[in-house]
């Protein structure tokens, strides 16, 4: 009895003050080690031959603040491309996913088409499709609306994503586990019931981590549009640098993005983190 | 006496792979049988077939005088009829325990959902679960699981349930939990198929012990019968083999 109660707290409490100690010098190395970094970057970036032409082309404080209202009223219409693409994306995906997951006869001409709109998608870079289908189809001549090269562009945009994300959602719907469907089925739910009350929701459950990184390169690819036309903030920025032959707004924009993808990105981690200890970390493709 | 459950030379093969090859048997209204078997001998794949999960490719099942197996019949239906319980309880992860008891009542039986809830929750009280209506699988023992999947299917009021080694993936301290609700549900008499390799259980609740061997059912009997004086050299083989362990 006494050898437990007198070496057990005794050994709890040396451990624990050896552990405070070690966490106490990790924390003053780190901070040593920051402050020095940071010291030799203050002192030795300035002395950088032509920083003077460097702040003032890239950082000028002035340019940043003419700018940036005009950047920030401009990106408004990325996040509404951004908005208006996401549902039709993920619906549109889904819908490629599940043609392709079907083992329906009748479906064969459309599962085939899928094949071909998802090689045809993922094998040509996006600008090509935005050029090809945001320039070629308003050149066809179409009353307005629908010569719209924002329109075309976003569907474009919409096309091409749709068809990574129904690949993500496909290889989602394969993970789902053959027990899950017999168990379903054994109780008497359709092959339709089936898929919508089981396989799918745990197949988004899994691929939201993946799905979430294909959104924040959606979020970047927006600008793209711009280079058939409409003023977003790409373009806008590049409006700026011209006129005032300074680069700085293209370092608004960019800090503009990172305010948006940074945190998405964190996110999408952090999702997938949190997925891997869930499943032990085998199943998800990303 | 007329069988409940008549299954008429049942044939089923995957690719060249003869796994059943003429089953026959008649199972009366409230009794339970037992297959044994060596790994591979198709206790799976029988159940599997009852409950038309797969097709057979020759014979007939006929429950309460329908044949089931016939082709055009409503194979859902069917299953609600016949309960399947799995070795890995294979619960719905994505739902709790009273939505996963719930689920085919209300989208396969067509139940309105308080009266559904209404029947799950009389089920789980009575197994001793009521206070894990709201967890989700993952919060669950494996004995509890497995206990939820077996009200799962018990709660379409199935003519028939069919469990396949329902505690071979279970710690042996939590096979007892679920052995004591097999045989409640047996006492309250359901009718039961259910493959097996706990003997002792075999023993003390069924009413028939059918040894499977190469596609077939090589000896059938009472469990005294089948399990201590054997008649079949087959059957002795696999029983010493299985003791021995
Ligand atoms: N879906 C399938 N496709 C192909 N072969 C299968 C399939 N299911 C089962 N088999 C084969 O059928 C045979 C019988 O398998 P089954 O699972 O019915 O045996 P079992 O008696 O349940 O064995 P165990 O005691 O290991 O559970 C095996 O040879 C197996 O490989
Ligand atoms: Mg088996």
């Amino acid at each position: 009895m006494n050898s437990d109660s007198s070496t057990g707290p005794s050994r709890a409490t040396a451990r624990r003050a050896f552990e405070e100690r070690r966490r106490r010098r990790s924390i003053a190395i780190a901070t040593t080690s920051t402050v020095v970094f940071v010291g030799l970057v203050v002192l030795l970036v300035p002395r950088m031959p032509r920083w003077d032409r460097v702040k003032q082309s890239f950082f000028s404080g002035e340019q940043f603040a003419d700018s940036f209202p005009r950047l920030l009223d401009a990106f408004v219409l990325d996040l509404k491309i951004f908005a208006w693409s996401v549902p039709i994306i993920l619906g549109f995906g889904m819908l490629v996913a599940l043609a392709r997951v079907s083992r329906n006869p009748a479906l064969f001409p459309i599962r085939a088409l899928c094949v071909i709109y998802v090689d045809l998608m993922r094998g040509v870079p996006v600008l090509l499709w935005i050029y090809l289908i945001g320039f070629g189809v308003p050149g066809l001549g179409l009353d307005r609306p629908w010569n719209s090269p924002l329109l075309w562009g976003t569907v474009a945009l919409c096309l091409t994503y749709s068809s990574y994300v129904s690949e993500v959602f496909r290889s989602g719907i394969e993970g789902v586990h053959e027990s899950q469907r017999a168990a379903a089925r054994s109780l008497g739910l359709t092959h339709g019931q089936t898929l919508r009350l089981v396989v799918i929701p745990q197949a988004v459950r899994r691929v939201i981590p993946p799905l979430m990184n294909d959104l924040v390169s959606l979020q970047k690819d927006v600008a793209l549009v711009s280079l058939i036309g409409p003023i977003e903030i790409l373009r806008q920025a590049g409006i700026d640098k011209s006129k005032f032959a300074n680069f700085t707004p293209y370092v608004v924009a960019a800090v503009i993005f990172l305010c948006i993808t940074v945190p998405l990105t964190r996110t999408a981690d952090w999702l997938l983190a949190r997925e891997r200890r869930r499943t032990g970390g085998t199943r998800i493709a990303a | 006496m007329t069988a409940l459950l008549s299954i008429r030379n049942v044939h089923k093969s995957f690719g060249s792979n003869d796994v059943l090859r003429g089953i026959s048997l008649d199972v009366p209204r409230g009794s339970v049988v037992a297959f044994i078997g060596a790994s591979g001998s198709g206790k799976s794949t029988l159940l599997r077939c009852l409950n038309l999960l797969e097709p057979i490719d020759d014979g007939e099942i006929i429950l309460d005088g329908t044949d089931i197996s016939a082709p055009g019949f409503d194979a859902n239906v069917a299953r609600r009829d016949v309960g399947l319980v799995f070795q890995s309880y294979n619960l719905f992860p994505h739902m709790n325990v009273l939505r996963n008891v719930t689920l085919a009542l209300t989208h396969a039986a067509g139940i309105a959902k308080d009266e559904a809830e209404s029947t799950a929750k009389e089920l789980l009280d009575r197994f001793g679960l009521a206070d894990k209506a709201r967890a989700y699988p993952e919060q669950l023992s494996g004995g509890q699981q497995q206990r939820v999947a077996i009200i799962r299917a018990v709660a379409l009021r199935p003519s028939v349930l069919l469990l396949d080694e329902v505690t071979a993936a279970l710690d042996p301290q939590l096979v007892g939990e679920v052995l004591d609700l097999i045989a409640e549900l047996r006492n309250s008499g359901m009718t039961m198929l259910m493959a097996t390799h706990e003997m002792n259980f075999a023993r003390d609740v069924a009413d028939t012990v059918c040894f499977l061997h190469e596609g077939t059912i090589h000896e059938m009997g009472r469990p005294d019968e089948v399990l201590e004086s054997p008649r079949e050299e087959r059957t002795k083989a696999f029983l010493a083999r299985t003791m021995r362990r």
